[in-house]
C-alpha cells in the first residue's frame, strides 16, 4: 500500500503538466481541463491499488495515462455536454502560474478552444500527435485505432485547423 | 502549415495549475485538507479527510498549523476550500448539538479508546482521569490516560478539557494550557468554583436524599433536587454505606 502511494505521488508529479495540457486541448478550457486531469489520476489510482507490484513497475505510464484521459473525456461528452460559453472564449482563472503571462495565456486558451471545436475523432488524433507529441504507434494504441486511421484523422484535423475546406480533403 | 503545428506544440507546454498535485493526492485520500474556521473559541485550524475531521488546533498561522500537523500526524496536508456544511457541523459539534466523524487512524488502540470514551462526556460536565481508565477497562492506567489526552490531535471537538484531576486541579491542557481549559469549561457552563471547593474539602460525590443515587458533582442527574436534599461523600464506600447506589448516567462507580 505504502509503495503504491509513493508510486502514485511520483506519477502525479511527473505527468501532471502533460495530462493537464491534454485536458486543455481536448476540452478547450482550463476548468474542464483540471476536472479531466483529476479524474484521470483518480482512475489511475484506483487501478494502481489493484495491480501487482511488477505490473506497476512495468507500466508504460505515459501511454497508459493518455489512454485513461481520452476515455475520461469521451465519457464526459457522453454524460454532460460542455457548456458553450466556455467553448467560445477563455475563462478568467485566478490560478494561472506566474510563468504564463496574460497575453500568452489568452492566445493559448483561444487555440485550445479552436482545437476543442474539431470533431472528436480528429481532435483526439491531432492532440495526441501534435500537442502531446506521441508517435503514430502510441496514438494508435491510446485510441484503439489502426495507425492508418490515425494518420488520416490527424491529416484531416490539421486541415480543418488551417481553415481549409473539409470536403476538399475528403475527396 | 508549420505555424499550426508549432502552435499546437506550445499548447502542450501548458503547466498544471499550482496545487494541482496536492488536490489530486487529497482526493485519493493520501493527503488531508485544512482550512481555518471562525468559532466560539476564536479561529481554529481544522484538518479533515474522507474519514472525518483528523486534527484541530488554535494555531497562530497556517505555517504553524502545517508544521504541527506534519510533526504530530505525519501525513501530507493541503489548504483547501471546506466542503459545504463543514462549517455548520463544526459549530454544532462545539455546541454539543450534533456528533461529527473523526479520523483517529495513526493513534494507538489505547489512545483511540480514551478519546472515544471522552466523546461520551456531556457538555457542561467533567470526569476524573481515573473514570476514563476504569471505563475503558484499564483501571490502573490513569497516567497513560493523561498522556493520551494531552496528545489529543482534535482538542475542543474531542472534549479532553472535560477530564480533570479528581483533587479538583484542572490539570494541563494540550489545546492552550490550563487557562484555556478553564475558559472553555466555563463557556460550557461548568461551575468551576463550586467544583473546586468540593474537591478541596475532599468531597468527590454528590447524592440526592430522595433518590438515594450518588453522582459526580457535575452530572445532570438530580439537578432538579432541592438544595437541602443534597449530601456529599468522600468516596464510594462512604456513599454505599449510607445506602446510595451509583448513578447510571455518570457512572461514578461500577454498578454492583
Amino acid at each position: 500500500m505504502e509503495v503504491t502511494e509513493r508510486a502514485f505521488e511520483r506519477l502525479v508529479r511527473d505527468h501532471q503538466d502533460r495530462i493537464f495540457a491534454l485536458g486543455l486541448a481536448l476540452t478547450g478550457n482550463r476548468h474542464d481541463a483540471e476536472e479531466v486531469a483529476q479524474d484521470t489520476f483518480l482512475r489511475a489510482y484506483r487501478a494502481l491499488v489493484t495491480y501487482a507490484p511488477e505490473r506497476v513497475r512495468d507500466l508504460k505510464q505515459k501511454a497508459w495515462l493518455h489512454q485513461i484521459a481520452v476515455n475520461v473525456v469521451r465519457n464526459r461528452v457522453r454524460g454532460n455536454r460542455p457548456r458553450l460559453v466556455e467553448l467560445n472564449g477563455s475563462e478568467p482563472d485566478a490560478r494561472t502560474g506566474p510563468e504564463e503571462d496574460v497575453m500568452r495565456k489568452a492566445e493559448i486558451d483561444e487555440l485550445a478552444a479552436r482545437v476543442a471545436c474539431l470533431p472528436p475523432r480528429y481532435r483526439e488524433a491531432v492532440v495526441l500527435r501534435h500537442v502531446q507529441e506521441l508517435s503514430y504507434a502510441e496514438v494508435a494504441d491510446a485510441l484503439g485505432q489502426p495507425v492508418g486511421t490515425v494518420k488520416a484523422n490527424v491529416h484531416r484535423g490539421l486541415k480543418l485547423l488551417r481553415g481549409e475546406d473539409h470536403a476538399d480533403g475528403d475527396v | 502549415m508549420p505555424t499550426v503545428m508549432f502552435d499546437l506544440k506550445r499548447l502542450g507546454d501548458v503547466k498544471a495549475p499550482p496545487g494541482f498535485a496536492e488536490r489530486v493526492l487529497a482526493q485519493a485520500g493520501m493527503a488531508d485538507s485544512y482550512a481555518v474556521f471562525e468559532t466560539v473559541l476564536g479561529p481554529v485550524y481544522v484538518a479533515w479527510n474522507r474519514l472525518g475531521v483528523s486534527a484541530a488546533m488554535r494555531s497562530k498561522s497556517s505555517a504553524e498549523f502545517e508544521q504541527w500537523f506534519r510533526e504530530d500526524i505525519g501525513r501530507r496536508l493541503v489548504q483547501a476550500d471546506p466542503p459545504a456544511g463543514l462549517a455548520s457541523r463544526i459549530e454544532d459539534q462545539l455546541q454539543g448539538k450534533r456528533r461529527m466523524q473523526f479520523d483517529l487512524r495513526g493513534l494507538t488502540p489505547f489512545s483511540q479508546a480514551v478519546l472515544r470514551k471522552t466523546l461520551e462526556i456531556p457538555r457542561g460536565q467533567v470526569r476524573p482521569y481515573g473514570w476514563i481508565a476504569r471505563e475503558i477497562g484499564h483501571p490502573a492506567a490513569v497516567r497513560a490516560v493523561g498522556t493520551a489526552l494531552a496528545n489529543n490531535p482534535i482538542p475542543y471537538f474531542i472534549p479532553c478539557h472535560r477530564v480533570i484531576r479528581s483533587d479538583g486541579v484542572i490539570g494541563n491542557y494540550g489545546g492552550g494550557g490550563p487557562e484555556a481549559k478553564k475558559n472553555i469549561l466555563t463557556l460550557e457552563g461548568v461551575q468551576l468554583k463550586r467544583l473546586q471547593d468540593l474537591a478541596r474539602a475532599g468531597l468527590r460525590y454528590e447524592g440526592v436524599r430522595s433518590t438515594r443515587v450518588f453522582c459526580f458533582p457535575t452530572c445532570y442527574h438530580g439537578r432538579a433536587a432541592r438544595q437541602e436534599n443534597f449530601v456529599f461523600f468522600h468516596d464510594e464506600s462512604e456513599a454505599r454505606a449510607a445506602g446510595y447506589r451509583p448513578c447510571k448516567h455518570c457512572r461514578p462507580a461500577e454498578v454492583a
